[in-house]
């Protein structure tokens, strides 16, 4: 076989990943539970609140964490900035986790489960929600497409893997074009609730604030999830890359202050800014503690030599996100009282159990990160003139350590 | 492609085309709360005539009694059911099209398409689409104005029932010039005021009190139909695509070029 295989493969696996599966089957047997017994059973839902944690976490949140990784896509194979290549694979795989389970957790929301491919064919392109569905499952499929070469190379199959990478660009291109569509239409989603959505998180341009927001949390996730990788899995951490990506995010939130606090402004809600009730308090702890904050420590270059602390201030990005969307549509969304079950809890639990541990085991039997030592090979000038159009580092690497093998042999 | 779709154009409703559309009037002045409409309603669907207190998947029609707090003597009664929007909300948010607004004026729901993601819910400003929870596979329940009867060329249940011409069937342009000539004749005993005239774009259903709307526990709303604030927004998503399409393909060829060139002036180096 090739030098894919790793030599730890060996080790029993740690506790955390057997809590991870633990809560991953839990979560399973009670979305089994919850489509054989109903929602009203299941859920805190009723009449007056119809979503729940499931849309303003795993769908909310889920689908905008995983934009980190049309974001690396396009910085590796538009900007061609290969450098970016180790932290494209976990990356694009934490994207189509995202994804998937987004949809997944759809299907355990939606009242007609087995109904959900009926988008397909009744069509009505003035829902946001008919567009943001749409995107979701072409997207998925697109980032499922991404990253099958890891599994293809773990088996060693050639022709898909040529086909793969002879559609990578148009695949990525087409990944930015529907990530720009649906993380905006979740926005417009809250667009069409003026009632329902307070004043300070309600703003026309809401599609903007989305994607923006979704572009920086999505690269929050990338630092985060590449450190925790360092540190759980015991790979190599790429804390120049980080660095570079942790310089590109107080420009990104300084973009999204100022679009925030101008809409506020020109819409003629300012008083609501001072209030002093909750959802002032609410909303500046969001701006200044999530969002005002990560920003200074990004932009401090001391911060960005040290993983620890931009794994902090990633963290504190990650955390902006999530109040952000929860307040939209839980907490500043004007509807019946609400409180998740257990149930609900658990399933929600279980979704992100199922994708750390999803790339737990992808990572520990796939390529999903550059092995240590593959990093080192070098590239002829020739090789490099060859396949440095557009081919990424790391099949070149692998290639060449193939061969250097063989040739040992 | 996505971009060369062409999209049809929103309709400006609130004028031409429903027009000729049927509607409801209720008189909360001259409302006896007797109840009559609640259960013809139920009478069509079969189910037992039982009172409840708010609107849900069984009752999609109810009376409710306002008293205001210091003085019980001031009160009124207010029927709540959809409100059937011209420009509804629920029509613009199913993913599936299962919220139709027909010409004759009813908003129907078509259980058959029905996916359960309850946006039309979370999107109604009146609070009116409500879910069979207990059911393993729910349905989204409202009223829907009759359309089969009207369909039929018969009048609505619950207009049928009304005994004492508080609640009337009829054209929406008709209903709405009889509740302004209403509220001219005995300006003293009518808030001036249709609701259901301009809120969210207008209502087929209009309601006429002389208890402001509002205490009556009917939302305040904007005249903007709520569809026109997303459709702006929906209308320009393939032009979107077609400009970050060309956009990221452009960057692609120019950054391809900057590296052949460098390759080139590596290689010319190389040979010096």
């Amino acid at each position: 076989m090739t030098t894919i295989n790793r030599n730890e493969k060996s080790q029993p696996f740690g506790l955390g990943t057997l809590v991870l599966g633990f809560l991953s089957l839990l979560g399973l047997i009670l979305v089994v539970y919850r489509w054989i017994n109903g929602l009203g059973v299941t859920t805190g839902l009723t009449d007056g609140r119809g979503w729940g944690i499931w849309i303003s976490f795993d769908v909310l949140c889920g689908i905008a964490l995983a934009a980190g990784a049309f974001s690396i896509a396009g910085v590796v194979y538009i900007l061609r900035m290969k450098e970016f290549y180790p932290i494209l694979r976990p990356t694009v795989l934490t994207g189509f986790l995202g994804y998937a389970l987004a949809a997944f957790a759809i299907s355990v929301d939606l009242g007609f489960p087995h109904r959900i491919y009926y988008m397909l064919y009744n069509w009505n392109i003035h829902s946001p929600l008919f567009e943001v569905g749409w995107c979701v499952m072409i997207y998925a499929t697109v980032l499922a497409l991404e990253i099958s070469p890891i599994v293809f190379e773990r088996f060693n199959m050639k022709a898909p893997l040529k086909i793969i990478r002879s559609i990578t660009v148009p695949l990525v291109i087409l990944g930015i074009v529907l990530s720009t569509m649906h993380q905006s239409s979740l926005g417009t989603l809250f667009v069409l609730m003026p009632h329902r959505v307070h004043p300070l998180w309600y703003s026309s341009i809401m599609p903007i604030l989305f994607f923006i927001s979704a572009m920086g949390a999505g690269l929050g996730m990338v630092i985060v999830e590449s450190t925790w990788s360092f540190f759980g899995l015991k790979h190599k951490l790429e804390t120049r890359l980080l660095a570079k990506i942790a310089k590109i995010i107080p420009i990104i939130l300084g973009i999204y202050i100022v679009a925030r606090f101008a809409e506020i402004i020109l819409a003629g809600n300012s008083h609501y800014l001072f209030s002093g009730d909750k959802y002032s308090i609410l909303f500046w702890t969001e701006i200044i503690v999530f969002i005002v904050l990560p920003m200074i420590l990004f932009s401090l270059p001391g911060v960005r030599r040290k993983p620890m602390q931009m794994f902090t201030a990633a963290l504190l990005l990650i955390f902006s996100l999530l109040l952000n969307r929860f307040n939209v549509s839980l907490v500043a969304f004007a509807a019946g009282s609400y409180a998740p079950t257990w149930i609900e809890l658990f399933i929600t639990i279980g979704m992100v159990s199922i994708g750390a541990f999803v790339f737990v085991i992808a990572s520990r039997y796939l390529a999903v990160f550059p092995h240590p030592t593959e990093e080192q090979v070098l590239i002829s000038p020739e090789e490099k003139q060859k396949i440095g159009d557009l081919e990424p580092a790391f099949p070149i690497i692998i290639q060449s350590t193939m061969s250097l093998k063989e040739s040992k042999n | 492609m996505a971009g060369l779709l062409i999209l049809p154009e929103t309709k400006s409703s609130t004028t031409t085309s429903h027009a000729n559309a049927y509607g409801m009037l209720y008189d909360a002045k001259a409302c006896i709360g007797c109840r009559e409409c609640e259960a013809a309603c139920k009478g069509r669907r079969n189910l037992p005539p039982v009172n409840e207190p708010e609107l849900d998947a069984d009752n999609w029609t109810i009376i409710k009694l306002y008293q205001q707090e210091d003085n019980q003597h001031v009160y009124s009664f207010v029927k709540r059911n959809c409100m059937h929007c011209v420009d509804p909300a629920c029509v613009s948010a199913c993913p599936v099209g299962a919220m139709k607004k027909t010409p004759e004026g009813p908003v129907i729901y078509d259980e058959t398409i029905c996916i359960g993601c309850r946006y039309c819910m979370a999107a109604c400003p009146f609070e009116i689409p409500k879910y069979e929870w207990e059911e393993v596979f729910p349905r989204v329940q409202k009223c829907d104005m009759c359309a089969d009867r009207i369909a039929e060329g018969d009048i609505p249940a619950c207009v049928g029932a009304c005994k004492i011409g508080a609640l009337k069937f009829g054209k929406r342009s008709d209903l709405l010039e009889e509740a302004h000539a209403k509220i001219e004749n005995d300006p003293l005993n009518y808030v001036d005021k249709v609701y259901g005239e301009e809120e969210v774009g207008g209502t087929s259903v209009l309601i006429l009190s002389k208890i402001p709307h509002e205490k009556l526990g009917l939302p305040v709303l904007t005249s903007s139909s709520l569809p026109s604030l997303t459709w702006p927004w929906m209308k320009a998503v393939p032009g979107v695509a077609v400009v970050v399409a060309s956009l990221m393909s452009f960057l692609y060829w120019l950054t391809g070029r900057k590296m052949k060139v460098a390759l080139q002036e590596e290689n010319l180096n190389d040979n010096n």
